[in-house]
């Protein structure tokens, strides 16, 4: 008894879901117990020659948990599982903290995205699954909020998932933060990534030629369109390990000092390397797709930023500081 | 029959023994229906194993006195109403939209849990009807690393030390923190409790905590003050959001996003030079974060009010030129 058979845990919770599930339904195919309860049909067998080793403590053949094997396993058997003498187990288990609360925090989300009429639904279910979990249970300590965005971003991430699903091409209107105007594209869609409170369409950019990430919330209109996609099919990228940028061969490097106020910016955009320096200042290397984008980077941080290299970012910087504060005569 | 087979059948008996009497059973009656040829040790190990995995399904297994006389002999059982689900008749449309809560968690832990509890619920023999739904199922993630030791801290009632960096702070400093709740407010996770060190409530990002946060303390350790709404709570204690009006001069086609959430815009206005028209764009926001934005756009937007908006902005740009 040195090693613990994995498994038994898991194999006694299905069978006290099996049996009610039976339970309140009479007879059950084999296949569709299988599909309840996501296994294999092999494991639920395996599960039902367990459950016919149990039952009353008495020993005797009649205190056992009656499993009719002929009909699964024996030719001629109409596939169909009955289980018999196991009236004590007729009810499923109460959910687990961790199950109701999981279940609860999924509902109020659902909630948030909801018409009016399913709201209702919703509310309903909310209802029974709060008075049933109730008792010592730390639901009420966890609350997902609101959907950011609303229900609309909701719609517009499950239109984009359909599209990937099938296929579609899509055209955005798209407002594109770092030349600050709202663009035109047909796009082939790869999937939906989040990062940090955003979610993003990852996607094949025709009018780019290569693929782009757009933030969910500065898409202004999405239209599914008949064509189907050209590109390759490939998987969303993992924002996680690949960050943000695909490192492209026109990207440069620029050094920048930050002051503590802006040194966020090293969880945001990617860098090569970070040199600490004295007063909470790092020294970084940050890698550069564009240079307007810099430019609006930059004089977001002013003046907690300053360019170390190369000399013409520094300048216009400058210049570029230099012309707002002319505005202001 | 497999080592796995031969355990789950010791389970499930030990759970129906416990579950049929109406009285407590004793641990030697225990141990000779279900444990017969185990020696002293190895039964005792047993046991202890499989009350334990009993505990962690969800079986309340409860220890009383055998006997009001006698009270060395400690004895189980499990009381069926304590065991089972009440019978919480969902309706079909009911059983549907808690059917959709399956696919809202992006988080594995809490997915399987919200499956596992759905398999529970429709166990009881309700038939979905998807028919009336008006819905897109929103997706959930919990992405922070921290996420799991908060969240389980929360339920257990479980002191937690991790490092945090406030925006803008050098180096990370170490907390302690008895948690209350988790949060998600605009899309990101907060966990709300006690602070033990400043001895006052505190809400803290989990995207700014640093490394792995760490249980430091016993389960049920403190209890959570009675009535404490975590999301007011949160809401109280994070920097307000800060709402103002601002006044802007935008270029012709330039500031699309300030242009896209303005209280209005009046077209064709006299601007502080004529190289472009201007247009004067009305916002509705105000703080530290609406300087960052406005300098961003260059010399593309001019602040016209507030007065400290238009100083916070020139200031910034002498200190670049200085």
């Amino acid at each position: 008894m040195s090693v613990q058979p994995a498994g038994a845990k898991d194999q006694v919770a299905r069978l006290l879901t099996l049996v009610p599930f039976l339970h309140a339904r009479g007879a059950v195919r084999l296949e569709d117990a299988a599909v309840a309860l996501g296994v294999p049909t092999d494991q639920v067998l395996a599960d039902l020659n367990v459950l016919l080793m149990c039952g009353l403590p008495g020993g005797y053949p009649d205190d056992l948990i009656d499993v009719d094997l002929d009909a699964l396993e024996g030719d001629g058997g109409d596939g169909v599982i009955r289980v018999t003498n196991a009236d004590y187990l007729a009810r499923p288990l109460r959910l687990t903290p961790t199950e109701a609360t999981a279940i609860i925090v999924a509902l109020r989300a659902l909630r948030g995205s909801a018409g009016e009429e399913t709201r209702e639904i919703v509310d309903r279910a909310l209802a029974k699954l709060e008075a049933a979990a109730a008792h010592g249970s730390p639901v009420a300590q966890v609350d997902p909020g609101d959907t950011p965005g609303g229900p609309e971003l909701v719609r517009l991430e499950a239109e984009l998932r359909r599209a990937t699903a099938q296929h579609r091409q899509v055209r955005l209107s798209y407002y594109v933060p770092s030349r600050d105007e709202q663009s035109e594209r047909i796009v082939d869609p790869r999937g939906i990534v989040t990062t940090d409170g955003f979610t993003y369409l990852d996607a094949w950019s025709h009018s780019a030629q290569a693929p782009r990430l757009f933030r969910l919330d500065r898409i202004a209109e999405a239209v599914v369109l008949d064509s189907e996609v050209l590109s390759e099919p490939e998987p969303p990228r993992d924002l996680a390990k690949e960050g943000f940028f695909p490192r492209s061969p026109e990207s440069t490097v620029a050094t920048l000092e930050l002051d503590p106020a802006a040194r966020w910016i090293v969880e945001y955009y990617p860098v090569h390397a970070v040199r600490r320096r004295r007063g909470g200042r790092l020294e970084v290397d940050l890698v550069v797709a564009n240079e307007r984008w810099l430019q609006r980077l930059l004089l977001r941080l002013a003046p907690h930023v300053r360019v170390l290299g190369p000399p013409e970012y520094a300048a216009s910087y400058a210049d570029a500081a230099r012309a707002t504060l002319n505005l202001y005569g | 029959m497999s080592a796995t087979g031969r355990k789950s059948e010791r389970l499930l008996n030990l759970l129906i023994m416990l579950l049929v009497q109406r009285h407590y059973v004793s641990k030697d009656r225990i141990r000779e229906f279900l444990y017969p040829d185990a020696s002293d040790d190895a039964f005792e190990k047993m046991f202890e194993r499989d009350k334990e995995e009993l505990r962690s399904l969800g079986v309340p297994i409860e220890v009383g006195n055998m006997d009001a006389y006698f009270d060395d002999e400690p004895g189980y059982r499990v009381r069926p109403d304590k065991l089972a689900l009440p019978d919480i008749a969902l309706t079909g449309d009911e059983a549907a939209v808690i059917g959709l809560a399956t696919r809202v968690w992006q988080h594995a832990r809490l997915a399987d849990a919200t499956t596992e509890a759905v398999r529970k619920l429709t166990a009881l023999g309700v038939e979905v009807d998807e028919s009336a739904l008006d819905i897109a199922e929103p997706r959930l993630s919990a992405d922070e690393p921290s996420f799991d030791v908060f969240w389980e801290a929360t339920q257990e009632r479980t002191p937690v030390e991790f490092d945090y960096r406030r925006p803008g702070a050098a180096r990370p400093t170490t907390r302690h923190l008895q948690p209350w709740g988790v949060v998600r407010y605009s899309g990101r996770w907060y966990v709300v409790g006690f602070d033990t060190d400043r001895q006052q409530e505190r809400v803290f990002r989990l995207s700014r905590v640093e490394g792995e946060a760490r249980r430091r303390g016993e389960p049920g350790s403190y209890d959570v003050p009675p009535g404490t709404d975590v999301r007011a709570t949160a809401v109280r204690l994070a920097p307000a959001p800060a709402t103002g009006e601002a006044v802007v001069l935008v270029r012709r086609d330039a500031g699309v996003a300030l242009r896209a959430d303005a209280v209005s815009v009046e077209t064709d206005v006299a601007g502080p030079d004529t190289v472009t028209p201007w247009d004067r764009v009305r916002i509705n926001r105000g703080g530290t974060g609406v300087a960052d934005e406005v300098l961003g756009y260059g010399a593309a937007v001019y602040v016209e009010s507030p007065e400290e908006l238009r100083a916070e902005v020139v200031a910034r740009l002498q200190a670049v030129l200085a």
